[in-house]
């Protein structure tokens, strides 16, 4: 859970404003802005991913490396993109 | 093209290793702590301590949150999962973390409900989804994860929700370092300071560490080249005399920190006035508590928590590697009767923790050293 995983945001939910649909590894999921209030992301932005909330942007450069550097550390990051997937925080129920 | 990428990094890295070896002064040892286990991660998977002179050694921090949960809260956890109609929500990485009465795991076998949960806010979908019961959150992390965990609750209480609280073990790194700059066990040089939870609290929290305890701290990204720079930097401070904070990862790491962030923690948490850390004992203003004005959302305050105190099993060195007096494979269980299936201690269960860091990536390289040596002295 101590990782951060880079993601791209692709759209902020027009119905939940404090929601974006980011696209992780090629999988889009729900993922909390409300931490971003004071520079908040665009679509094409790319943020770091932290239990479901993003914690700051950053830029592409950066999340290739912070991929990398998941990537190399294998069973942790396998973990916990498993768990990313098995998250569903914008369904309401 | 990643061949290609790891090869120039390899240049750069052994570039850096010479600058680093030419700062040191002939004579002097040096060691600096890395706080974070995400940094340990990135020693022992890319074998850095090969890349740096004899004379500096990085010694391993207890930023691991997982790892210095004293057994004592793990089994109030799961006395809280055991009360009726509760269901108790956690992060993966705690549920094979022992306690006085096994894990999370070991509960959950024996008939308790306690759900992974990736995020904060997916422990509260299973509020909202099971009225008739109970959920808790096992709220565990550092600066990073505290400000997800006020969120959550700030949404709840927006929502009403009124059958949702979290059992909060919210631990803060930087109180941890003054205990250890305290502790007379260890002679540090200086700190790479962490990536994560600077990107939350900035860099002015650790500018005690220079002005009061006269040590440098450098914080560092996560990728090996970040590593060999922050090395660099914190040696080239000494060199010229200079005890300062430095941010080697600008490029993440806001001076300022994320103040929405500290914001939220500050409106739902307070600091409790001690809180006990596996292997570093009772630190004061270490941890946080929930607010009273959120007690409805405090499982402390709803249930009763039997807070006994647990002593870590006899043979576990897990507190001399949080406090990086021992190496992990100086501890006598290590790799024997301690391993990532069957843990005895915290380090060895966490992703993050140094014990499994190095169990899974640094044991290979150093047999390799020592296979080297044991040829060479044979010659």
């Amino acid at each position: 859970m101590c990782l951060g995983i880079p993601g791209e945001v692709i759209e902020i939910l027009p119905d939940q404003p404090d929601l974006a649909r980011v696209d992780v590894s090629g999988v889009k999921r729900a993922i909390n802005i409300g931490l971003l209030t004071d520079d908040p992301p665009v679509p094409g932005d790319w943020i770091l991913i932290h239990v479901g909330f993003a914690l700051s942007k950053i830029d592409e450069q950066e999340a290739k490396a912070a991929m990398d550097f998941l990537i190399s550390i294998g069973q942790a990051y396998e973990d916990e993109i498993a768990a990313l997937l098995e998250s569903r925080i914008d369904e309401r129920q | 093209m990643r061949f290609v990428d790891e090869y120039r990094d390899a240049e750069k890295a052994r570039a850096l290793a010479a600058k680093i070896a030419a700062l040191c002064e002939p004579g002097r040892h040096y060691k600096f702590m890395e706080v974070c286990g995400g940094h340990t991660h990135t020693i022992y998977k890319h074998g850095l301590e090969d890349y740096l002179p004899e004379s500096v050694s990085l010694v391993h921090g207890p930023g691991c949150p997982v790892c210095v949960i004293p057994m004592g809260r793990v089994d109030d956890a799961i006395a809280l999962a055991e009360q009726p109609d509760v269901i108790m929500t956690s992060f993966g990485d705690m549920m094979r973390v022992p306690g006085g009465r096994g894990s999370f795991f070991d509960s959950s076998a024996a008939g308790t409900d306690i759900r992974m949960v990736y995020s904060p806010l997916d422990a509260l979908k299973v509020a909202r989804q099971n009225p008739d019961k109970h959920v808790i959150f096992m709220a565990i992390g550092m600066e990073t994860t505290a400000p997800s965990t006020a969120m959550t609750v700030l949404r709840a209480a927006a929502e009403g929700i009124e059958n949702f609280s979290i059992f909060c073990n919210h631990v803060m790194i930087v109180p941890a370092i003054k205990a250890i700059l305290d502790s007379p066990d260890l002679r540090l040089d200086g700190f790479i300071g962490p990536g994560h939870v600077s990107t939350v609290i900035g860099c002015r929290p650790y500018e005690f560490i220079a002005s009061e305890y006269g040590k440098p701290i450098v914080t560092a990204g996560f990728e090996p080249l970040d590593i060999l720079q922050s090395v660099y930097m914190l040696l080239q401070q000494l060199a010229e005399g200079r005890c300062e904070v430095e941010n080697q990862y600008s490029r993440v790491v806001p001076w300022q920190g994320n103040t929405v962030a500290l914001r939220a923690v500050g409106e739902v948490m307070e600091l409790r006035p001690f809180f006990e850390w596996r292997g570093l004992g009772f630190i004061s203003h270490s941890a946080l508590q929930v607010r009273e004005r959120y007690a409805a959302f405090d499982a402390e305050r709803r249930f009763a928590i039997p807070g006994v105190r647990v002593a870590d099993p006899k043979a576990c060195q897990c507190g001399e590697v949080l406090k990086g007096v021992l190496k992990p494979w100086e501890c006598k269980v290590f790799g024997t009767a301690c391993t990532p299936e069957m843990p005895i201690g915290t380090c060895m269960v966490s992703s993050e923790g140094a014990c499994a860091a190095y169990y899974n990536f640094g044991r290979f390289s150093r047999q390799r050293v020592r296979e080297v040596t044991i040829e060479a002295s044979r010659a």
